[in-house]
Formats: structure tokens, C-alpha cells, sequence
């Protein structure tokens, strides 16, 4: 399956604008990716293992936190993960 | 630095001006190069935030991910981002480098005066980590060529 890496991860993906990594599912093909480019994981998921807050992860058109199944969703070899790190900011500081 | 053309520097800051009083946001397309990000496209996003959109964006991901697939076609990739800050300085807050995680992509404020768009500056995210990231003055460099193609499709 092809994931589709964000300009700033792909400094450790060696350039790489798109991997393809086998995998049955959303969760394998994570393991596969930060098994081949083990950088990624430190970006990607908190210490303790929890995927950041900010990281999303798009199975498709479809935002993997709310799909039933989450990480054990099942794929197939013609869909596409998109790492999307959020966007967001605004003029005031915290109140 | 950043490479803006004068049509989509003009473009971004009317942008700010159409929402004020809330916040723009918009995604910069181009091409990184060594010396620094080539804008070719600017594409305006919806502000998610309608809560407080006055002085707070968020760029769905759905939609961001509609933009890089259009820009990936055309040979393009997200180089940097835009939004306005409406009666604030031209400067990153501290939500902004909360919520900044581009590294390497260019983040460009306009301050919006009442409604007139004032100053623009571009930050641009370096670091290796969320923990050692910062935000560096970045240069703007407006291509003058596409200011006189401006001007010439004006008299024409």
C-alpha cells in the first residue's frame, strides 16, 4: 500500500514524497514504514507509544480515528494512508 | 527565503482583508529548493474555527489532503501555509508555534488593519524535533517580473 509522506517527514524517508510497504492492515503497514525508516516513529508516535495529537493519519478520504476498527482497519494494495500533520495557529496567545 | 509572485502576494493579503474581522488560512504550493521556498500557487482554505475565527484556524485535513493530491499532479508540493491576523502584529504567536508542525515549510502572517491588510512577514520552521523546533525570520522576495506582467495584462 502507498503512504503518502508530509514534506517535513520526508528528510527521513530519504526524499521520498511516497513509500509502498506491505501490511493487512492500517497498523501493519505503520510497523512496516517505521520498521524500514525507524526516524519516523519518534515523529510520529509520543514515548509511549500513542500516535500525536497532532499527527493524522487518513486511510483515503477516511481519518483513521474515527473508523470502527482504528489501526485494524484492513487495506488493500490500492489504497493510500496519508500522514497529514494539522495546520492550525491564530493571532492570541493562550487563554 | 521565500519566492512569492506578486499576483499571489497580493492574492494572500486580499484574502485577509475578504475575511476580517476572522482569520484566513490558506496552503502555499511550490517547490523547495535550496535556496529556499518557490511559490507557485497559493490555494485558500476554509477556516475550520468558527468558533472563534476572529482570532484562531484550522485547516481541515480532509481538505488539505484534497490540496496536496491537485498539487501532486501538477508537479507541486506544500511548501508553507497563510493566515491573517486581524488588528495583530505581523508575528508569530504563541499558538502559532504551538499548533506549527511543518517543519521546513514557510508560515506567512498579514496583519489585518480594520479591514486593510498592513504588513506581511513569512516565518519558516526549522528544527529536527517538536522539541527543538523554531521559528526564523524568512526573507520575501517578490518576483518584480510578475509585478510588470501584472501591470502590462492591466493595459491591455
Amino acid at each position: 500500500m502507498k503512504i503518502n509522506i508530509p514534506t517535513p517527514l520526508r528528510a527521513y524517508t530519504g526524499g521520498q514524497q511516497t513509500v509502498s510497504v506491505p501490511g493487512a492492515t492500517v497498523g501493519e503497514t505503520l510497523q512496516q514504514l517505521t520498521g524500514a525508516y525507524p526516524e519516523l516513529r519518534l515523529h510520529l508516535y509520543t514515548p509511549e507509544g500513542k500516535l500525536r495529537s497532532f499527527v493524522n493519519l487518513y486511510l483515503n478520504d477516511d481519518d483513521i480515528r474515527y473508523l470502527p476498527q482504528k489501526e485494524a482497519t484492513p487495506v488493500k494494495e490500492s489504497d493510500e494512508l496519508s500522514i497529514i500533520p494539522s495546520i492550525a495557529g491564530g493571532c492570541r496567545r493562550y487563554l | 527565503m521565500l519566492y512569492l509572485s506578486y499576483s499571489d502576494y497580493a492574492a494572500l493579503r486580499a484574502h485577509g482583508e475578504e475575511t476580517y474581522p476572522h482569520e484566513c488560512c490558506g496552503v502555499l504550493l511550490g517547490n523547495a529548493a535550496p535556496d529556499g521556498n518557490h511559490v507557485r500557487q497559493i490555494v485558500r482554505a476554509g477556516n475550520t474555527r468558527t468558533d472563534r475565527a476572529h482570532d484562531r484556524f484550522n485547516i481541515a485535513p480532509e481538505e488539505l489532503i484534497r490540496i496536496q493530491r491537485q498539487a501532486r499532479k501538477q508537479g507541486l508540493d506544500i511548501v508553507g501555509f497563510y493566515h491573517s491576523h486581524p488588528d495583530c502584529p505581523a508575528q508569530w504567536s504563541q499558538t502559532d508555534f504551538a499548533e506549527a508542525h511543518w517543519v521546513g515549510c514557510s508560515y506567512v502572517i498579514t496583519r489585518v488593519d480594520q479591514g486593510n491588510a498592513a504588513i506581511t512577514n513569512s516565518f519558516l520552521l526549522t528544527g529536527t524535533s517538536e522539541e527543538d523546533k523554531k521559528f526564523l525570520d524568512e526573507p520575501v522576495e517578490i518576483e518584480v517580473g510578475s509585478v510588470e506582467n501584472e501591470q502590462e495584462k492591466g493595459h491591455a
